[in-house]
């Protein structure tokens, strides 16, 4: 098998259907720096996946498997060559202090049909400026490219992680539990902002009809204008039981019934276009960033003359005037 | 960390029906906290769905945990599954070995065998040798 | 009192034990009373109606002054600190505890084939023993056959391989079940286990009414703890009630669940997580038998516990105390159990098994002995000691009786036993015993909390969360890391370490044995009706599937007709499911 400085082999075996190929490649598109670079370019012209789905949600609530099902229930088995059609991104914290991260999300992915049948990735987050795993966009690039025609990327972690997946998804899924004021839980974590569906799991528990209920009437009043990432999409909220597999078949109905009614109003190009100026922009500021840090860190010791401000546009001249 | 300065990650399980698993949530944390990436699959693994997980993960190292009897049969299976999928992922056995067993399992093709009361940096120590000694298996 | 040495059994029985070169296997970390053949025979061997006489004195008065002549008295303290025998029990569940009768020093066997287990089990019964126990291997354990494809490696091996009716019987042959006690350690496939031993009492015209003996039986720790489930949380506890109920109305001599704290603490809790866990789950054993329909009275006296006898000395005292006392307040206070048999907890007690240092292992024989004088100490209603080379392997035959030795010394020797609750009204005792049930009671509100009011949904929540999974992998991480920092000093592998080196030899079972239990289960597959089987298969997967019905007659009808342990748990997968656990933090 090649190795990581070919991609264009890795590529081509992984479109062959080599899963040691496609998690190189993953590898390769995590590590950043030019062999992900040397990737991205070998990918220019090739189609991303054709529908990217975000489940999102507060620790505990089910999300692995929920998304264990839908992605099983999604893949119908495997095709007889080639990449699964289906893959999990399953993103979870590093610990800021040390850098390592304990990936325990494809536990509960297993035993459900044959574990060819989706490709499972687990990601940590390595601390991404931001929130999402930095190479999560490159990730989906490189499954799109070798075949896999849905990635369902899930994420855990509360706030501003959690946001981040539209930046990555096109439909997102908002898990909560049922139980504890969950729903009141989820708007204030601004959940309710970025959800195009809303499922409340573990729905054989006392609670579920009333978490589904406060959903229903915050949608209802309406509550800021950013209640749904779209005013003319009302979020259906529903139900399941993922470790029995309960609802999850309505859930994905529901969620590619919100592809459809992207693609005929013409969303989901916006949307991927939206998204890809925003990573644009995101790598743009990181490569302005680092400069300006080389640039500061060469200045020499504060004259008491310059106000920090003076100081600072200085920098930005010399970034300007760096050229590239 | 890779040579890269990448997180080294590392595979762990457990094969078949062994429910022991206190030292390998023990090592889990302690390898996070030297800052490797665990990819736990954890209890009721077989030989196949470990080598799965592996390519998928791309993993540098795999370790499994083992307690009762089997070490001398499964260590070997693990080995030879990986060497069958073409993988060159160095596997690592952690648990109730006797040290008389030790030389067999290497011979077998076993990186190295961790027996009871190693050392947590021991532990570290060891992926971090596996990882730096099959460098084709990571970036 | 015969010397045990005069009834010792031999150790024919597996030909690896004298192999001194061949490789060690290992035993699982000592999963529940203990797994391995054993040579000693329970020290005060008696009639089932005898009262066992405590230490004897040289004059025939037993156990009632010192080694010296003093006369002693039952018990001591001031009035405020109670009695042993009353109510809250905080000092021992009998007034007189170990002056009437010594703690049950237990014995066990469980290996390779049946017919090799009823070997030793009529060595025991000839020596004098009236109860037996039985160890199952892995396989059985996990509710599996011989041949399943994990099974490589493990028949015959942690215990005795069983998986049909017809090993059942070769067990139990020649044995009268209405004359003995038996302790079966099995959890997962709890339900077929005892309905083979139901069915083989029943062929043999012996009385359900006569049976006596233990089923440990106790899933909830298995999801938090031991991970030998089979079924999901919330249908496995269904199945023990089931066997509550079922012995309830057709074995009133059976104990049909242990609640463990044992394994708990092997995992890595704390004391305080296992004495809170346990106790939890013993409510929660309550809770669900109550909504099926019986009292508390009726459940608690036929409920027994099993506790970890570990090393922190003072602490484990305190944790015995504080669980009897926190028992008798909740059975009576939430449950209002009135009759004394429900309000007193009973328990049996093992030595650490993960405090067994494979580095010089001599050294084991001391943390051994006080360990289990801890338990003593404790007010232990039996005990059972680790031999000291069971850290890497099956344990030997001198191993296991020096861990028998220990036991007799502690009650012969040492006076212990002629004082009910010695360390009663020491400060530091009783603060321990204070701060432990603090600790605990905190505990319980946390779960309480889970579960909406309800330690049986608090319990179920806390496995579905990973609570408990969590609590016990920091506690265990933070013990590893005081042990790094070097602020906890094992002796002999973080310290101590010169003349480390010795190797005990090491047992082996021999790998015929697989092949000879596999060879037999295909010659009942061969024999039985598939027709009979498939038709009671259906039985049990049907009243499995009715929440209200009780799957124990279907479950004896399927034994009967000699359908697998394998297939009836294949039956109850088809309508409950499986299990996966959530992964760590």
């Amino acid at each position: 098998m090649s190795e990581g400085g070919a991609p264009d082999a890795l590529l081509a075996e992984a479109t062959d259907g080599s899963r040691r190929a496609l998690g190189r490649l993953i590898t390769i598109a995590e590590s950043g720096g030019p062999s992900a670079d040397a990737l991205d370019r070998a990918m220019v012209g090739r189609p991303g996946p054709g529908w990217i789905v975000g489940i999102v949600g507060a620790p505990g609530v089910g999300k692995s498997t929920l998304t264990g099902r839908l992605a099983a229930g999604a893949a119908g088995g495997r095709p007889a060559e080639g990449a699964p059609r289906v893959a999990v991104i399953a993103v979870d914290p590093s610990s800021p202090l040390t850098g390592g991260a304990i990936l325990g999300d494809r536990i509960r992915m297993q035993g459900l049909g044959d574990p060819r049948d989706v490709f499972v990735r687990s990601m940590a987050h390595r601390g991404a400026a931001g929130g999402l795993a930095g190479a999560v966009p490159i990730a989906v690039r490189v499954l799109g490219a070798v075949g896999v025609e849905v990635v369902i990327v899930e994420t855990v972690g509360v706030g501003q992680i959690e946001l981040e997946i539209i930046h990555v998804a096109d439909t997102v899924i908002a898990a909560l539990s049922a139980g504890w004021g969950d729903a009141i839980q989820a708007s204030k974590a601004g959940l309710l902002e970025v959800a195009d569906l809303l499922v409340v799991n573990k729905a054989d528990r006392h609670g579920a009809a009333d978490a589904v209920r406060d959903l229903e009437q915050m949608l209802d009043a309406g509550t800021a204008t950013a209640l749904g990432p779209d005013e003319t999409w009302r979020p259906p909220v529903l139900t399941t039981v993922a470790t029995a597999g309960t609802g999850v078949a309505e859930l994905w109905t529901a969620a590619t019934a919100h592809r459809a009614w992207l693609i005929a109003t013409d969303r989901l190009a916006r949307r991927r276009d939206d998204r890809r100026r925003h990573e644009i922009g995101r790598r743009a500021i990181d490569i302005l960033a680092r400069e300006v840090d080389q640039r500061v860190a060469a200045l020499g010791p504060t004259a008491a003359a310059a106000t920090p401000e003076e100081a600072a546009r200085r920098v930005v001249r010399q970034v300007r005037a760096g050229g590239d | 960390m890779t040579p890269d300065g990448l997180p080294i990650r590392i595979l762990l399980a457990k094969l078949g029906f062994d429910g022991h698993d206190r030292g390998l949530k023990v090592i889990a944390r302690s390898l996070r906290d030297a800052g490797c990436e665990v990819v736990y699959l954890g209890l009721r693994q077989t030989t196949e769905s470990v080598v799965i997980a592996a390519e998928q993960e791309d993993v540098a190292v795999i370790g499994i945990s083992m307690h009762n009897a089997g070490h001398l049969t499964l260590g070997p299976m693990m080995v030879q599954a990986v060497a069958d999928a073409g993988l060159d992922i160095p596997v690592i056995i952690g648990g109730i070995v006797p040290a008389a067993d030790v030389p067999t399992l290497k011979s077998a093709g076993i990186f190295d065998v961790l027996g009871p009361g190693t050392p947590l940096e021991t532990v570290v120590a060891t992926v971090h040798a596996a990882a730096a000694a099959h460098p084709g298996s990571s970036v | 009192m015969p010397t045990p040495a005069a009834a010792r059994t031999t150790g024919d029985a597996h030909p690896a034990s004298s192999d001194a070169d061949s490789p060690g296997r290992v035993l699982p970390e000592a999963d529940g009373p203990c797994n391995y053949r054993v040579m000693g025979i329970d020290a005060n061997p008696r009639a089932p109606s005898d009262r066992t006489p405590g230490p004897a004195a040289a004059d025939g008065r037993v156990g009632e002054s010192t080694m010296s002549g003093v006369p002693l008295d039952a018990v001591y303290g001031t009035e405020a600190l109670g009695v042993p025998g009353a109510y809250p029990y905080t000092r021992g569940p009998y007034a007189s505890m170990y002056r009437d009768k010594l703690w049950t020093m237990r014995m066990f066997a469980g290996f390779g084939l049946a017919a090799d287990t009823n070997r030793r089990f009529h060595d025991l019964l000839d020596a004098g023993v009236t109860g037996l126990s039985t160890a199952f291997d892995m396989p059985t354990l996990m509710g599996r056959d011989s041949d399943h494809p994990w099974a490589v490696g493990e028949v015959g091996r942690a215990g005795v391989a069983v998986d049909t009716l017809a090993d059942m019987d070769e067990l139990f042959a020649g044995i009268d079940l209405g004359g003995v006690t038996t302790s079966m350690t099995i959890n997962g496939p709890a339900v077929s286990v005892m309905a083979m031993y139901v069915a083989i009492a029943d062929r043999r015209g012996t009385a359900r009414s006569a049976l006596g003996g233990t089923l440990q039986n106790d899933i909830l720790k298995e999801f938090q703890a031991q991970k030998e489930y089979i079924f999901p949380p919330a249908q496995s506890v269904r199945l023990v009630t089931d066997l509550m109920r079922f012995a309830r109305a057709e074995m009133p001599r059976w104990h049909p669940v242990s609640v463990s704290g044992y394994h708990i603490r092997e995992a890595g809790s704390t004391a305080a997580q296992e004495l809170g866990f346990t106790l939890a789950n013993g409510f929660a054993y309550l809770e669900a038998a109550i909504r099926s329909g019986l009292t508390a009275d009726e459940v608690a006296p036929r409920m027994s516990f099993f506790f970890n006898a570990h090393s922190d000395f003072f602490e484990e005292i305190g944790k015995y105390r504080a669980a009897r006392r926190i028992w008798a307040r909740w059975l009576r206070e939430r449950w209002g159990a009135r009759d004394e048999r429900a309000l007193r907890l009973r328990f049996h007690a093992q030595t650490s098994g993960v405090s067994l240092t494979a580095q010089q292992p001599e050294v084991n024989i001391a943390r051994v002995a006080l360990q289990a004088l801890a338990a003593v100490l404790g007010g232990t209603q039996s005990l059972h000691t680790d031999a000291y080379d069971e850290a890497l392997a099956l344990p030997t035959e001198h191993a296991a009786r020096i861990a028998l030795r220990t036991q007799q010394v502690i009650a012969h020797e040492t006076g212990v036993p002629a004082v009910a609750d010695p360390l009663g009204g020491s400060a530091y005792v009783e603060w321990m015993t204070d701060e432990l049930e603090r600790q605990a009671e905190a505990i319980f509100a946390h779960i309480d909390e889970l579960g909406g009011g309800s330690m049986l949904d608090g319990v179920i929540a806390g496995i579905d969360n990973g609570y408990f999974v969590g609590e016990i992998a920091d506690a265990a991480y933070r013990f590893e890391r005081e042990i790094t920092a070097g602020e906890r000093i094992i002796v002999g592998v973080s310290d101590f370490t010169e003349g480390g080196a010795s190797q005990p030899s090491l047992q082996s079972i021999d790998p015929k044995i697989e092949a000879e239990q596999r060879a037999r289960l295909d010659a009942v597959r061969r024999a039985r009706s598939g027709d009979d089987v498939a038709r009671a298969l259906d039985g049990v997967a049907a009243h499995a599937r009715d929440p209200v019905r009780n799957v124990m007659p279907a479950v004896i009808d399927a034994v009967h007709a000699y359908a697998t342990l394998g297939e009836i748990t294949a039956a109850l997968e088809s309508v409950f499911g499986t299990y996966t656990e959530a992964a760590i933090a």
